[in-house]
Formats: C-alpha cells, structure tokens, sequence
C-alpha cells in the first residue's frame, strides 16, 4: 500500500481474495457483504470466470459468511450479465444449499428460488432441474431437504416429462427415512400441490398427504395439517370429504398434543376451506373438543380461535350453534384452570357480543365479562379492559362499570410494574369511553397516584397519560383538576417527585396552551431553579427549552432569559451544560 | 404494592427465587391419561409364590395383563384402592421376574412388552415451563413415578434376566419399540432418563440387528436438536450411552462412524445447552481420536470452526476440550494444526475474562503439551509472543499477569535466541500491524468509492478497477482478460498487493490457505 501514493487505482479481486483469508471473521464477513461491489467492479465477464469459482471452492468458512454469500448471490444475476447468464450463479448456490446448517441453507433455497424465475424455461431444464435432482438424491440429508423447496418453482415452467420426474422425486422424498426430510417434504406440501394439475393433486398429493399425516413421528404429522389447508381449497366441494376430512378428522384427534395443538392453531383457516357444509357437520364438534382438551396448550389455541371460529360460521345457522354447543365450552374455559387458556380466551370473548347482539350479550356473555374481571390473574382482567370498545358498541360501558372499577384499581396497584404499566395505556380510552364525570370521581386519583410509583417507567407513562387526557378533556379541566395537584409535588420533599411536576409540565405546556403555561406552570418551574439538587436544576433548563415555544416573547425575555443566565454559571457542569442548550435554542444569546 | 416486601423491592432476584422455590417438586402426569375413560377397579389376584407351579404362568399372565391399567396420578385421591393394588402386583412381578428362573416362556414375552408399553409409552406432555433451563430450574416429575419405576425396574430385570432370549424378544423389542423408547429420552424428569439409559445400553447389548436403527434414530434425534429445536432433555443420557458404543467400534472406523463425528458430534458443539452435555460430549470425541488419530486435525479443526464468540462459560469449556484432546494426540498430529490452534489459544490468553484466559494458561502446567510445545517452539513461540507480552502489561487481572509471566519465562527457557528477536522485534511488529489495518481501511474506502461511481454511471465508473495482473499472487496468474482499458495504466497497484503480502500477517495467511 506504501506505493499507493494517493492513486484511486485498484485491483478488487486481489483485494476480496486477500480479504477472504483474514483470519478475522469479522473481516471476512465485511468483504463478502460488499461482494455486489467488487463484481460491479470486475465486470460481468470476470465475475462470471474468476469471483464466482473462487467463491465455489471457498465453501468451507464459518456459518456467518456463508450466510451472507448465500444472500448476495440471490441479487447477482445483473452482475453476472443478466438472466442470460444467471445459470452461473448456481454451483456455488448449490453448495451453499447442503451445508449442515439451516439458516445457510434455507437463504441459500431462497437465493434459488429467486433466480430460478429469471432463468428462460430452456435454462430451467438445462441447469436448474438437474441441479435440483442432484439435491433431491443426494447422499447427505441435508441436500434432499433443500431439494424440497425447490419444486415448485421449476414445477410449472418444464416440459410434462420433466414435471413428471419431478412429481416422482417428490413422492421419494415424503418417504425417505430421514425425519428431518420427510418434515421438509411435509412443510412444502401444500406449496406443492398449487402448482400441480388438479388430476395429480388427486392421484399423487392426497396420497402423500394421508401418509405423511400417519407418519410415526407427530413433528412430520403436525405440518401435514399445514398443508391440509392449502390442499382442501384446491379440491372441488364433493371430493373434500372422501379425500380430506378422514385425515382430517384423525389430526383432530391425534394422539400426540402437538398435532391437535396444530389443528387448533389452523382452526379458522381450515374452516374457511372445507366450507360451511363440513364446518356445520364436523368441525363444530372438533372444535368442542379442542376447546376441552386435556391439554393447556391446545385448549388455548383453541379458545384463541373461538371468535374467529364463531364470525366465519354460516349465517343460518350462527346463532344456534353459538349458543348450543360453542357458548357452553367457553363458559368452562372461563374458569379454567390454567391462566394461559384464561388469558387467550379473554383476548377474545369480547368480540363475541357485535356476532351475537345486545339481548344474548347481557343475558349469556355479561356475566362471563364479569367473571373474567374478577380473575386472580392480572393478564386476563388486562385482555378484558384491552378490550371494551367491543362491548361498548353493542351494550354501553355503564353496565359494565360496577365491576369495572374494582378491576382497575386493583390492576393500578398490581405488584408487577409492567401490569401497572398496561393498565394506564388504557386509561385515555376507558375515560373516554366512562365520561368525565366517573373519571372524576373514580379514576382521577389513580392517575394522580402513579405520578409517585416508585417505578420511573410508570412514572413517565403517568405523565403522558395526563397529556392525552387533557387531550381529551380540554385545557380547562386541566387547570381545574390536574394542575394544581401537579404543581403542588413541587414542594415535595422528594426531589425525584419534584422533578415529575417538571416532567408533568413539558408534556403538558402545549395541550395547556399559552395563557395556563405562563400563568401557572412558568413562575413554578422558575422558582424551582433554586434548588438544591442538581438534576432538579438542569431538568428546569430542560423544562424551560421545552416550553419556550409556547411562551410570548416578553415572559421569555424578562423571566426565562435571567434564570437560564444564572444556571448557566452554576457550579454543576451538567446544570451549565442545559441551560447553555436552552440558551442557544431559544436563540436568548 | 402491599402485595410485596420493601426487600422484594429492592431485590428482584430473591422474588425470582422465592417463586421458583414455590414451584419446585411440581409433578406432571402425561396426556394420555387423562383422555382415557375411568380406569376399572382392581382387585388383588392371588400370591404368586403361594400358587402351585403349574399355575404360575397363567396367574403371571394374569397379573401382566392387569397391570395395563393406567391411573390418573394428577388426581391424587381417586382409584387409591386399585393404584395399590397395581404398585403391589408390579412390585411383586419385578420380584418373581428377578428371583425366579424358567419364568420367561415363550408366551409370556408378548404380554410382557405389552404391560410395558401400555404403562411408559406415552406422548410425553407440553413442559410447564416453557424456558426451562435445565441448569437453573427444577425439573417437573413425572407424577405416575410410583408405577412407572416398577415397570421401568420390571423392563431391566427382565432384559437382565438369564432366560431372557433374545431371538424371541426380538420379534416384539422391535424398531418401533426402540423408537417410542428414544422419544421418552425427551422427559424432563432425570430418574425417568436415567432407567432408559440402561435399558437402551441393554437392548443395544443384545439386539445386533437394531445396533444400525438405534445409531441412526441418535444421529436424527440430535441432528433434529442441533438443527431444529434446540431442545432435548436426553442428549447427556444418549451421549453417554454412545460414549460406550464408540468404545466397541471395530477398526478400521466405518464412515458412517466418522461422518457422525464430524457432521452431528462437533455441530453439538454449537448447542445453547452445551455446560448440560459436554463433558459426556467430550468423552466421545475423545474416544474417536483414540480409536483413529488421524480425526485429530479435523476435529480441532471443526472445533476452532465452532469456537465461541460472546459465552466465555463455553469457551472455557472448549479449552477444557481441547486440553483432553491434547492429552492424547501424537506428535505427528500436533504438527498438523498447531498453527491454527495456537493461534486460538494466543486469542484466549489475551481474553479480558480472567476465566478463560486462566484456562488457557493452565495449558503450561501440562508435562505433555510443554513437550509438545518445546519442540515445535519456533512455530508456536512467534504466534504466542505478541498476545503474552501485551497481557504481560495489560491485563486487568494479577493473577493472569502473574501466570503471564511464568509462561513467557518457561517459553524464553525453551529458546532464549527467538525470544530476544521476538523482543527486540515487537514494537516495529506492532506499528507494521496498525500500518497494515490502516492500509486495509483506505483500501475498502477507495472501494466503496468506486462503488459509488460505478452505480451512478455503470459503463464509465470503473476507470480506476484497472486490471494488472503483474502480481504475485498465484490464484490471479492466469487472469489475462482486462476489463476496462479506459484510465491510465497504473503499476502502483500491483505494489499494493505485492507490500500487503510482505507483512507478517498476511503471509501466514496465505501460507495457510496455499
């Protein structure tokens, strides 16, 4: 480099090669993440004859690097002189595709896949399908893993032969004896079955589907669940229940919880794909079960599912089979005896009052509402307050209240800082929703509270709730109600109290307005200026560059310039340092 | 608020450790169980030492089949009566099945292995602990323990039995029986894997035709747990198990065997969990080299490949590894990797944690290393020099500099003429080093710049990736095509390289690499 003299000249490939053998990774790991440059800089020809078989033979590096190479090659094809020539990017993607580690490979499937589009349908046969039955027979498992994400991308643009050797391989591959494979084959199941011609869905999907569905080991059964949805939009309505459902039906009552943890979790896809016929006859009482598990697992993805199960049922029969079979369920879930299921459960209970109206609302789902509010565990009275607007739509909040506000204050005082923390993100909308006068009475002084929660961040959440109050309830009701409590802890013996009324007043001085600002909150933070603690100090200079802004010209010249003047010859440099700041950004030099 | 003590307050680790008290010994029953309908009533049959002898096989029959009655052990207080009456029989079958000879005829096998799938093959239940760490949290217990002992104890007695045949058994200890087995490995309680490591290392002592199958299915289970889920609560007990099985292995070693050391046991290495395992993971790797110590360079190298990056508690681990793979490696194999691996160990001397660079200096109180190391000193001195002479002021540690210092003075012992160069040499070393690094960043930013110019116009950006092949480095000899001739020809370029190469650095790298 000493020759260098300041010449821009350069030899990339030198350069990467050099760079490559550092034996630092990081270094490594820099010089291929910049690797679309170098081949910028090569051109298309070289790239083409030296970077890419250098990169080929380079394969042995640490995961990381391979990693980022896989990546950059999905993004080579201009690089390489477009799609003409993109088939030259797949020795060194093959490779990348059947190193031992997932993350490597599955970028290194997703590089393929990506270019396997740009290549012409002639290439497609000449390199990219052999490419893939190369990795579908190959000795090592992870090559025929990679193999099984690469079919459908080639399926549908190759001639029928090919199609039919591929359909072949795939089939080989469902039943190989490795289970990581046979999983790999299962997850690209229903991907798989898009591509194909109905008439081979038929024949050859439904087929492997069954058998996968049976396999011995429940991590291959669970993604043939996966694939049962994509498979059962493809079939026409009459065959869904010889050909689907008997699988179907099986997963629901697997053995292992896994599977039907799965069914659980598919729920509202599945019943949006076998359609409302198969929905009225069989999954309604699939669904009974899974709400009544022996499973926690299951029976909270189950309850997770339960509004969207009860929305996308058919309209004739909606109401009935809520109130029969589905609303009996959730009542047991309602005392459940685990908090997971209970939580799930109250994230969507609510929902169910717009489907069934007013009258079954109050008569069936009130109670559980209350039930729900009483519960010992904070998450579930959370999911329920999280969720009002719903029930206020159909029934109004007020028959709610009662038992609303036990709720809220005990959550206010929940022993877990971030269970407080969750319940005063709601406060905006439950004043809302309760009106200003139950605010006033019941809530205000919760609010009031958490401004001296020993915790900082409830502390700052509290202080932000304000501002949306006031927001909501106007300037006036500010001065009437807030501020004067908050201009009050000023005088606090604790100076971290002391400092809330300054945070109080930034978040607060532009909801306020001018008039409020200047009349009550400024001469506060001003006489607050001769404190004795040194946070409180330099958080006044802070306080006053924050409401600046909405001061007049006249206060800012004769009240805040002197005292930010005086703080900035204080002793404390951090003092100094803030009110220099706020000097210079409300331009009082 | 009221709800927690000013202390708890104060300390969020003593609520986290109040409540784990609180949830320790918790028990879990399997899902099976409480999907089936209410079990029958049991009552108790008759002694089977007190029924003459040609009655004994039926009772015994009898007694299996009633013991593939599984209870509810979640629910503490129902069938107690029956549950007794299933702990006796199964305690009284243990008993005959161990005392007595000639029990295990023919038509007893099936209904034996019927009993003990009935009871231990289950769907082992969801854990309640979603981030359990096995290091830190107590397991959850299987709660149908009482019976399922015994018949775990009742599986070993009778594979231990002297009667026992295996040309019979094998018909029904099959593939699908060892594979429910192998699942069950996955149980959280340790008393549960504990049984099952004696009763896979007994099936795989006397079935030679599931030797291949139950390999494999170990390959799968951990390949799945490297690669998939990271989590399998048996990989101590199966590592174990194989720990014995690489023992056995007849040499020259098959290459399905290598492949698994290379391909599944070092990726292990990698696992998050690793402090639960490695010792019984490092015993197996051992065992590999002793069989064939040609696997030495590979391995050490895989292990460097998978070295830790940010957990000092692993890396302590993988020093402690190496220094038992160090134990027995021949000379010749030293020779072979001691480059990359000193220059390793040079990294972890300098480590700012005390822990591993104290484990990598313990090296030196090794007889054999030292030996190892005296006589290849004027390779491993030059690669270790520089990291101890810095340590030697730098370290935070005084026990680190003190250890720093006995090393240095036991290497200057070993040749005091390199020593004095290295010394002499250091400081200009250092500055060539920091030149270098500078050279590279300004390298990379030209680059970048070059970058710039060519996204902003593709066809004349590049005047300046003048191709020179008048260099010496071999891969480019044969790069004749020049891309660009726009820009004039420049030689400064090849003197870049050409001064880059000069540097220490760089050329032990590309020594390395040629």
């Amino acid at each position: 480099m000493a020759g260098a003299d300041g010449d821009d000249s350069l030899y990339p490939i030198a350069v990467l090669i050099d760079e490559l053998r550092n034996e630092d990774v990081q270094l490594r790991l820099n010089s291929i993440k910049k690797l679309s440059t170098i081949a910028l800089a090569l051109g298309v020809e070289r790239t083409r004859t030296e970077l890419l078989p250098f990169l080929t033979d380079t394969i042995y590096d640490e995961d990381e690097v391979l990693l980022a190479l896989a990546e950059q090659l999905g993004n080579f094809t201009m690089l390489v002189g477009g799609p003409e020539y993109v088939h030259c990017l797949l020795p060194p993607l093959e490779s990348l595709a059947t190193v031992e580690e997932t993350v490597v490979r599955d970028k290194a499937v997703e590089s393929l896949r990506k270019i396997s589009h740009e290549h012409s349908p002639v290439d497609l046969e000449v390199h990219f399908e052999p490419l893939v039955k190369r990795l579908a027979s190959g000795d090592w498992f992870t090559s025929r893993t990679s193999a099984c994400g690469l079919f459908s991308v080639c399926y549908p643009r190759v001639s029928s032969t090919v199609k039919a050797e591929i359909r072949q391989h795939f089939r080989t591959l469902c039943s190989d004896d490795t289970p990581m494979v046979r999983r790999a084959a299962a997850s690209k199941l229903g991907e798989f079955a898009k591509v194909l011609e109905l008439e081979y869905v038929k024949s050859d999907i439904i087929s492997l589907f069954t058998a996968l569905a049976s396999d011995e080991q429940d991590s291959v059964r669970l993604l043939a669940v996966e694939a049962c949805v994509s498979i059962a939009q493809l079939l026409p309505q009459e065959d869904l229940e010889t050909l689907v459902m008997p699988t179907l039906r099986q997963a629901a009552e697997d053995k292992s919880w896994r599977v039907r943890y799965m069914v659980a979790d598919k729920f509202s896809e599945l019943q949006k794909a076998v359609g409302p016929e198969i929905t009225k006859n069989d999954l309604v009482p699939a669904f009974q079960n899974l709400l009544k598990d022996c499973e926690a697992e299951v029976r909270a993805a189950a309850a997770n599912k339960v509004k969207e199960f009860c929305e996308n049922l058919p309209e004739d029969s909606r109401e009935t089979i809520i109130m029969t079979h589905i609303l009996p369920c959730v009542k047991e879930l309602v005392s459940d005896t685990n908090q997971h299921v209970k939580s799930a459960l109250a994230s969507v209970i609510m929902g169910l009052s717009t489907i069934l109206g007013k009258d079954n609302t109050i008569e069936h789902l009130l109670p559980l509402f209350l039930a729900q509010l009483k519960d010992e565990c904070p998450e579930v009275r959370l999911n329920i307050i999280s969720n009002l607007d719903c029930v206020n739509e159909v029934i109004g909040i007020r028959q709610l209240s009662q038992s609303l506000l036990p709720a809220i204050v005990e959550l206010a005082e929940d022993a877990k800082w971030r269970v407080r923390l969750a319940i005063i993100e709601y406060m905006p909308l439950l004043a809302g929703q309760l009106g200003v006068e139950f605010f006033d009475e019941k809530l205000n002084s919760l609010c009031m509270a958490w401004l001296v929660d020993h915790v900082y961040a409830i502390r700052e959440a509290a202080t932000c709730n304000l501002m949306k109050l006031v927001e909501k309830f106007g300037a006036e009701w500010a001065q009437n109600t807030i501020i004067p409590k908050v201009l009050g802890m000023a005088n606090d013996p604790n100076y971290l109290h002391r400092m809330t009324t300054l945070f109080c007043i930034n978040a607060l001085s532009e909801a306020c307005g001018q008039e409020i600002t200047t009349k009550h909150m400024l001469p506060v933070v001003l006489k607050m200026s001769n404190d004795q603690v040194a946070n409180v100090r330099f958080n006044v200079a802070k306080s006053l560059q924050k409401i600046g802004p909405v001061l007049d010209s006249n206060s800012l010249q004769t009240e805040v310039k002197p005292v930010l003047e005086k703080l900035a010859s204080d002793q404390d440099i951090d003092v100094k340092y803030f009110a220099q700041e706020a000097i210079s950004v409300l331009a009082l030099a | 608020m009221s709800a927690i003590s000013a202390s708890e307050k104060v300390d969020g680790f003593t609520r986290k450790s109040v409540k784990k008290a609180q949830k320790q010994r918790r028990s879990q029953g399997s899902s099976q169980y409480r999907t089936q309908s209410a079990p029958i009533e049991l009552s108790p049959l008759p002694q089977l030492k007190d029924a003459p002898s040609t009655e004994q096989p039926e009772l015994f029959t009898q007694k299996l089949q009633q013991c593939c009655t599984v209870f509810d052990f979640m629910d503490s207080v129902a069938d107690l009566k029956s549950k007794e009456v299933k702990r006796a029989t199964l305690s009284e079958l243990v008993d005959y099945v161990s005392t007595n000879r000639g029990v295990l005829v023919e038509p007893a096998y099936p209904e034996i292995i019927n009993m003990i799938s009935s009871n231990i093959f289950r769907t082992l239940p969801p854990s309640e602990n979603p981030d359990f760490d096995p290091e830190e949290d107590e397991p959850t217990l299987e709660a149908s323990w009482p019976h399922i002992q015994l018949v775990y104890e009742f599986l070993l007695r009778f594979l231990e039995n002297p009667d026992f045949q295996p040309s019979i058994a094998k018909r029904f200890i099959d593939q699908k029986f060892v594979l429910q087995l192998l699942e069950l490995f996955d149980s959280e309680d340790p008393r549960e894997r504990d049984f099952l490591k004696t009763v896979l290392h007994r099936i795989y002592g006397k079935f030679l035709g599931l030797r291949a199958f139950i390999r494999k299915q170990i390959n799968n289970i951990f390949l799945r747990f490297i690669y998939e889920t990271e989590h399998f609560n048996g990989v101590a007990e199966l590592l174990e198990i194989l720990g014995s099985i690489i023992n056995g292995f007849a040499l020259p070693l098959k290459a399905e065997h290598k492949q698994f050391l290379m391909k599944v046991l070092i990726p292990m290495h990698t696992a998050k969990g690793l402090a639960i395992f490695h010792a019984q993971l490092a015993y197996c790797v051992v065992q590999f080299l002793e069989k064939d110590p040609t696997l030495t360079e590979p391995v050490i190298r895989g292990l460097l490949k998978f070295w830790p990056k940010t957990s000092s508690q692993k890396e302590v681990m993988f020093l402690g590894e190496i220094e038992e793979i160090l134990d027995v490696i021949e000379p010749t194999q030293f020779k072979k990797i001691q480059e990359p691996l000193f220059k390793q160990i040079a990294r972890c001397v300098a480590n700012p944690h005390f822990q591993v660079a104290e484990r990598a200096l313990y090296f030196w109180n090794n007889e054999y290393i030292l030996s190892l190391i005296e006589e290849n000193i004027d390779k491993i001195l030059p690669i270790m020099f520089g990291n101890l002479y810095r340590i030697s002021k730098e370290h935070w540690n005084p026990t680190i500099v003190a250890l720093v210092y006995n090393v240095l003075k036991t290497l200057m012992e070993m040749n005091s003429k390199l020593f004095d160069e290295l010394t002499a040499s250091y400081k200009a070393d250092r500055q060539r080093e920091k030149k270098k690094e500078q050279e590279r960043e300004e390298l990379w930013r030209r680059l970048e710049e070059l970058r710039m110019g060519a996204t902003q116009n593709n066809s004349h950006g590049l005047p300046n990736a003048q191709n020179n092949n008048n260099n010496n480095n071999k891969d480019m000899d044969n790069n004749n095509q020049q891309q660009n001739h726009q820009g004039p020809e420049d030689t400064s370029v090849s003197e870049v390289i050409t001064d880059s190469d000069g540097t220490t650095a760089t050329a032990e790298s590309s020594e390395n690499t040629k």
